[in-house]
């Protein structure tokens, strides 16, 4: 991958601040790396690590009562976690903005990973999320912005989701 | 020790006597809810009617999003067991404003009091405190309550309690349950935009 390509994470960072982001709730996860470094290292983001991807569900709606925007990063077995949960944003509509790097789709070596990477899509959509899905590096700050709109101008359930080619394979051995 | 326990609607009502208008609330689902609305509706309280398990991480957004209002999570021993992992992320967060009351009666109150963990020794206060949260409270009696309301009045850091209450069942009063309506009236209630 070619420096300008690989840096696709440094350029969602920056989507999320022009965006007004102000918490951002994660489960650690190699996808993700590069951006919580960015998030953790930013004086006027909170960071805030979580035990289950859920508590980022609550954690946005607690944001959005304060007036402050929220985004919450998650690995694709996270999403399952969630679900319950996205009652809270369906019935009181709030803003939820997520950001789930795949696993289980794309050259999986662990087929742990693939019953829940094989129903992201349909059930974000059964929770009334939309799809925002970047394949490549150029995709991704075009639909961050686009879910960002979604998100908090309408009050809604926007899910990024960052495909397992975009990210890359896991490394297993080294 | 035999001991008479606090009822859970006078508890509710002594810590939020007077409560202030930078006050705000969030009633976990359940009893806490309905104590909340006995307690006098306010726009400033967010009653959970779901979302079991994410009181405590609602008011943790809440607290970190209005740094110069206090945030008071109370909820009962069920709605806290289910999100337990919260505590440890609040415990790394520590947000001053931040206060998480638990109404402990030992039972699962909405489903036919069936017995909790709580009941079964799991000590909420341990766990809180082995999450990092240093100023915990756990309270029995009316002198532990007023200490309880005391340090929420006069809120600096972190707080965590544990409200030791009987097991009864006062009938129902149902706060509005619109979603929607209830997170407007709140925000509109501290000056944001709907």
């Amino acid at each position: 991958m070619s420096a300008q390509t690989a840096d696709w994470p440094d350029r969602l960072f920056q989507t999320l601040k022009r965006g007004g982001v102000r918490q951002v709730g994660y489960v650690p996860d190699a996808g993700h790396a590069r951006l919580i470094e960015r998030c953790r290292a930013d004086r006027d983001i909170r960071d805030v690590v979580l035990t289950t991807e859920e508590e980022g569900v609550a954690l946005a709606a607690g944001a959005w009562l304060g007036g402050e925007r929220a985004a919450l990063l998650m690995q694709s077995s996270g999403l399952g976690n969630c679900v319950n949960m996205f009652s809270l944003a369906r019935t009181c509509r709030f803003p939820l903005l997520m950001f789930i790097t795949m696993r289980g789709e794309w050259d999986e070596f662990n087929p742990w990973q693939v019953p829940m990477g094989s129903i992201v899509d349909p059930v974000l959509k059964l929770c009334e999320a939309e799809i925002y899905r970047a394949r490549a590096p150029a995709d991704v700050t075009g639909n961050a912005e686009r879910a960002i709109q979604h998100a908090f101008g309408d009050e809604r359930i926007a899910a990024v989701i960052l495909s397992q080619e975009l990210i890359g394979r896991k490394v297993w051995t080294k | 020790m035999d001991q008479v326990k606090l009822e859970r609607r006078a508890a509710m009502a002594a810590l939020l006597a007077r409560r202030g208008d930078d006050l705000l609330v969030i009633p976990g689902l359940g009893s806490t809810a309905w104590d909340a609305a006995a307690a006098g509706d306010n726009d400033r309280n967010f009653y959970l009617w779901g979302a079991m398990g994410g009181a405590a991480m609602i008011g943790l957004g809440l607290a970190l999003a209005q740094p110069d209002r206090r945030v008071a999570v109370i909820t009962g021993d069920g709605e806290m067991l289910m999100g337990l992992g919260s505590l440890a992320t609040i415990g790394i967060q520590q947000p001053r404003n931040l206060a998480v009351i638990v109404f402990d009666n030992g039972v699962y109150g909405e489903t036919g009091m069936q017995p909790s963990h709580t009941q079964a020794g799991v000590d909420l206060i341990g766990v809180a405190r082995a999450c990092g949260i240093a100023n915990c409270l756990d309270v029995h009696d009316e002198r532990e309550l007023a200490e309880l309301a005391r340090r929420l009045k006069d809120l600096r850091e972190t707080l965590f309690a544990r409200v030791q209450i009987a097991a009864e069942e006062p009938p129902r009063v149902l706060p509005l349950r619109d979603g929607v309506a209830l997170k407007n009236r709140f925000r509109a209630a501290i000056g944001l935009e709907t």
